[in-house]
């Protein structure tokens, strides 16, 4: 072997910072040289898949409508991540907050009142965080993992969905269509700007953004959040309570895609249709480590993969290739993430057959 | 010391390191060392944690090689490529943690590590009892590893050693694990095996020991050879300095405290073990009163952890009554509660639990620290939480580029001082300490001690928890030992003996009675019609 990969001793800071800009820069290459294969200028199809999406103001506009969701995920799982809580369950509970929401929604079809949208968001944010408090405790009870949990979780949320979708929440007027009635205009989300789609769900996701930053950097519970994280038997000395951080940041990380299920249903949507996600909660997990856990960072990456699922759109019309390009692009940006984390606490070492001063001098 | 005399005049030395160096990333962990051992010598090797000890034994043992300097065996440079040719050899090594399998008898453990030569293994067998008795090491060659004692177990490292046509012993702090009773009759095998011919290569840092048995001591610090005496005629203050260099102070003797009324109480404590491998507490009486040091001896897992655990919240007990702070029963009360009731704690890990590795000393001061008026409503108050950190390195001489520097960067001995700051600032009432001058260098020793002193003279009760005796002699005001869960009784350190102490290590005593206060009050007697 030629190459040998070395323990740094100490993690290089400079590398956790670089390692996503250069995750991002090798599967720009990939990408192109995957273009080119399918017989495409690759400049010009980079071009297509990652700047005329956003070339304007509509485009902009969906741009933020795409990463409001993503953000919301992202920056609640970072939580339940710093805390080493594995909650991979970020779909599901958009999904139960897109469904409790959209239960509220339903019953609020003819009121007008200013107080219609904030609940139907707080029982999206209600839904999703008893859907992740939910794994939480069994993992706090019953010792259950809550990788498996989650996951499973997922699945039974959109089965759910389905389930009411297809059922009690189905339009009667709906011509037999699975989807609900078109929410009353006072339970859906205000647009921003004229002319886009975009509406002030991308405010709640800034907002969350600045909290939970606030949240990890100063106050007392971001902190026990953290060394909970870095080393639970410290946390257990200094008698910070497992169970109940454990809960905090199941509800914490729960509640913010809930609302960022609540948003899409009384945003873009409008009703409760079968597919209110196209994998936001699973694209958060890429997001939340690709921003390395920090609200900056995850901003950054959320607008990223905002931008990865238009240009998917946009390469589907104008390069005729499949949809499945956004989950190529996403899985190459997390494989390229993994594979350049390593070199955080390890360098390459070129082996060279070396003479030994002791040979030299006998 | 003659033996040594005349294994020189035949000219002969067993093995000779001759400008021994070896360079590891960031750290010069062999400077040049030369060394000399003749037959049936007995030498030391002395030093501190990070003097290069180890790394010098693992070049004689094939683990690693130097990068300059060379070996010579009998009188013969070699190239000692991998331990396995250095067994051939005849250089026989044991490890500070032995390498036994549970499971698999004496005879078993001993033919794996042979390998191909182990033979027979009834003939295996029967050699191992004629060796042990031979060096007065008795073992029965077909108990199994987990029903032996940690003294026991060393003697199947060292007879494994001996099965084999051995020439050079070397023994990695072989001591640190036996109560004083094992060290003596580890120190007769060895002379007996010298005095055969055996060259041995003992490494330690305990004065006391190296000068009992060592005929000749190489000093070792920061990779270089700071010295070579003969213990027996060189001081020991002098070997210390060698060790750790003229500019540290040593600790050399506190005056003893009777203390006041009694603070922390335990009665009766009696608590089935987590761990299916730990030891349950049984019936576990003791009391440590304001103004006094009290100090628990005792070979690692004999219930230690079970008992700091009970003290310090982290496993709470079934009732509340056992354990009781100025009266009051906390048994029930969790670790921060109890922090609010005066108490300190210093555990045996201080990366990963004492400190977060990854996190600041500042946010390492929170850890701790978040009672001492570092919060505003849930938030961190920034400023107080940094002057508090300040405070700790700037009292407690803690060497570190700033208190932004990660807790894992520290040396052991200066995380350790942090540590022991961070608890005293906080003006406890209980200080509970867990070997607290573990893997910690002389100087950084000395400083805590004198800190744990200063913090008796102030009135506060201290619980020292160490399996180093000479420690616990040092410091404490009384003394008791644990063994397999039970707790003997305690007696002022000046009337007791490093024999008895050492007696109650191996369980030899009567349990003691849950009548502690009372017990104090009539030591209180005695030491006022003295």
């Amino acid at each position: 072997m030629f190459l040998k990969l070395e323990p740094r001793g100490e993690a290089s800071r400079s590398m956790s910072y670089l390692s996503p800009l250069l995750a991002g820069l090798l599967t720009l290459i990939s990408g192109g040289i995957f273009f080119a294969f399918l017989g495409h200028d690759p400049i010009d199809a980079l071009r297509i898949f990652l700047i005329a999406p956003v070339e304007d103001l509509y485009g902009f506009g969906e741009l933020c409508v795409k990463a409001a969701p993503i953000m919301l995920c992202a920056i609640g799982l970072a939580v339940a991540f710093k805390a080493q809580v594995w909650n991979i369950g970020a779909e599901g509970q958009l999904l139960m907050g897109g469904l409790a929401a959209s239960a509220v929604a339903l019953q609020l079809l003819d009121v007008e009142s200013l107080w219609a949208l904030p609940l139907v968001l707080l029982s999206g944010m209600l839904g999703g965080g008893l859907w992740g408090l939910l794994a939480g405790w069994l993992r706090t009870r019953f010792n259950a993992n809550e990788i498996l949990t989650t996951i499973m979780f997922n699945y039974i949320a959109l089965y759910l969905l389905l389930y009411f979708v297809h059922g009690s929440f189905k339009d009667p007027d709906g011509y037999g269509f699975p989807a609900s009635a078109m929410f009353g205009d006072s339970s859906i989300l205000p647009v921003l700007l004229e002319d886009t789609r975009l509406h002030i769900g991308i405010l709640f996701a800034l907002l969350a953004v600045v909290i939970i930053w606030v949240m990890l950097s100063r106050s007392f519970i971001g902190f026990q959040i953290k060394v909970l994280g870095l080393d639970s038997n410290a946390a257990k000395l200094a008698g910070f309570k497992h169970k109940r951080l454990v809960a905090i940041v199941m509800i914490v990380s729960g509640a913010l895609a809930g609302l960022a299920g609540a948003g899409e249903v009384a945003g873009p949507i409008g009703q409760l249709i079968p597919s209110i996600s196209p994998g936001y909660g699973y694209a958060a997990i890429i997001v939340a480590f690709l921003g390395r856990l920090h609200p900056v960072g995850i901003f950054f990456a959320s607008m990223l993969m905002a931008l990865i699922y238009l240009g998917g759109e946009l390469a589907q019309i104008e390069l005729n290739v499949p949809l499945a390009v956004t989950s190529l692009f996403q899985g190459m940006l997390l494989f390229y993430l993994l594979a350049c984390d390593v070199f955080i606490n390890f360098k390459i070492k070129f082996n060279r057959p070396q003479i030994s001063p002791t040979l030299e001098n006998s | 010391m003659n033996r040594q005399v005349s294994a020189t005049l035949s000219g002969q030395m067993r093995l000779q390191l001759k400008g021994i160096t070896k360079q590891y990333p960031g750290c010069l962990a062999n400077d040049k060392v030369d060394l000399e051992i003749a037959a049936g010598e007995i030498h030391a090797l002395l030093g501190e944690n990070g003097a290069g000890k180890s790394t010098l034994m693992k070049m004689i043992y094939g683990v690693t090689k130097p990068d300059a300097g060379e070996i010579l065996w009998q009188g013969a440079a070699i190239d000692i490529k991998n331990p396995s040719m250095a067994r051939k050899m005849g250089i026989g090594m044991v490890f500070q943690h032995f390498s036994l399998f549970e499971t698999l008898t004496v005879t078993e453990n001993i033919a794996l590590a042979l390998g191909d030569e182990a033979g027979d293994l009834q003939l295996l067998a029967k050699r191992i009892s004629t060796v042990s008795k031979q060096y007065g090491m008795e073992l029965n060659p077909d108990r199994h590893i987990h029903s032996l004692s940690v003294g026991e177990r060393q003697r199947v490292e060292i007879v494994r050693c001996l099965v084999q046509d051995i020439k050079l012993l070397i023994l990695d702090e072989p001591t640190s694990v036996l109560t004083p009773q094992e060290v003596e009759i580890l120190f007769v095998t060895l002379r007996q095996l010298a005095a055969d011919g055996c060259s041995i290569l003992f490494i330690s840092h305990k004065l006391k020991e190296v000068q009992a048995l060592c005929h000749n001591a190489t000093i070792l610090r920061g990779g270089k050879v700071t010295g070579d005496c003969i213990p027996a005629e060189a001081g020991a203050t002098k070997m210390a300095q060698l060790m750790v260099g003229a500019d540290t102070p040593i600790s050399s003797d506190y005056p003893k405290a009777t203390g006041g009324e009694v603070f922390l109480a335990v009665e009766n404590l009696s608590k089935s073990s987590e761990d299916p491998f730990g030891t349950s507490l049984k019936k576990v009486n003791f009391s440590v009163r304001r103004g006094e040091i009290l100090g628990i001896a005792g070979v690692a897992g004999n219930g230690q952890e079970e008992l700091l655990a009970a003290l310090s919240g982290e496993h709470l007990l079934d009732s509340s009554d056992p354990v009781k702070f100025a009266g009051r029963a906390i048994g029930l009360l969790g670790p921060r509660e109890r922090r609010q009731l005066g108490l300190a704690f210093v555990p045996e890990e201080r990366l990963g639990r004492g400190a977060v590795p990854e996190m600041s000393l500042v946010e390492n001061t929170l850890l701790t620290g978040f009672l001492q008026g570092l919060l505003n409503f849930g938030f961190i108050n920034q400023g107080k939480t940094e002057q508090f950190s300040q405070k700790i390195i700037d009292d407690y001489k803690v060497k570190t580029p700033s208190n932004r520097t990660a807790a894992q960067s520290l040396s052991g001995g200066n995380l350790q001082k942090f540590i022991i700051g961070r608890e005293i600032l906080q003006n406890p009432q209980l200080l509970v300490a867990a070997h607290p001058t573990w893997g910690v260098d002389i100087g950084a020793a000395t400083a805590i001690h004198k800190a744990l002193i200063e913090l008796r003279d102030k009135g506060a009760a201290i619980l020292v928890v160490s399996e180093d005796i000479d420690e616990l002699f040092l410091i404490s005001d009384r003394l008791c030992a644990i063994c397999d869960g039970e707790l003997s009784p305690s007696k002022a350190t000046q009337e007791t003996s490093i024999e008895e102490v050492g007696r109650w290590m191996t369980g030899v005593f009567e349990p003691s009675e849950p009548t502690a206060p009372q017990h104090a009050d009539s030591m209180l007697n005695t030491s006022t019609i003295n």
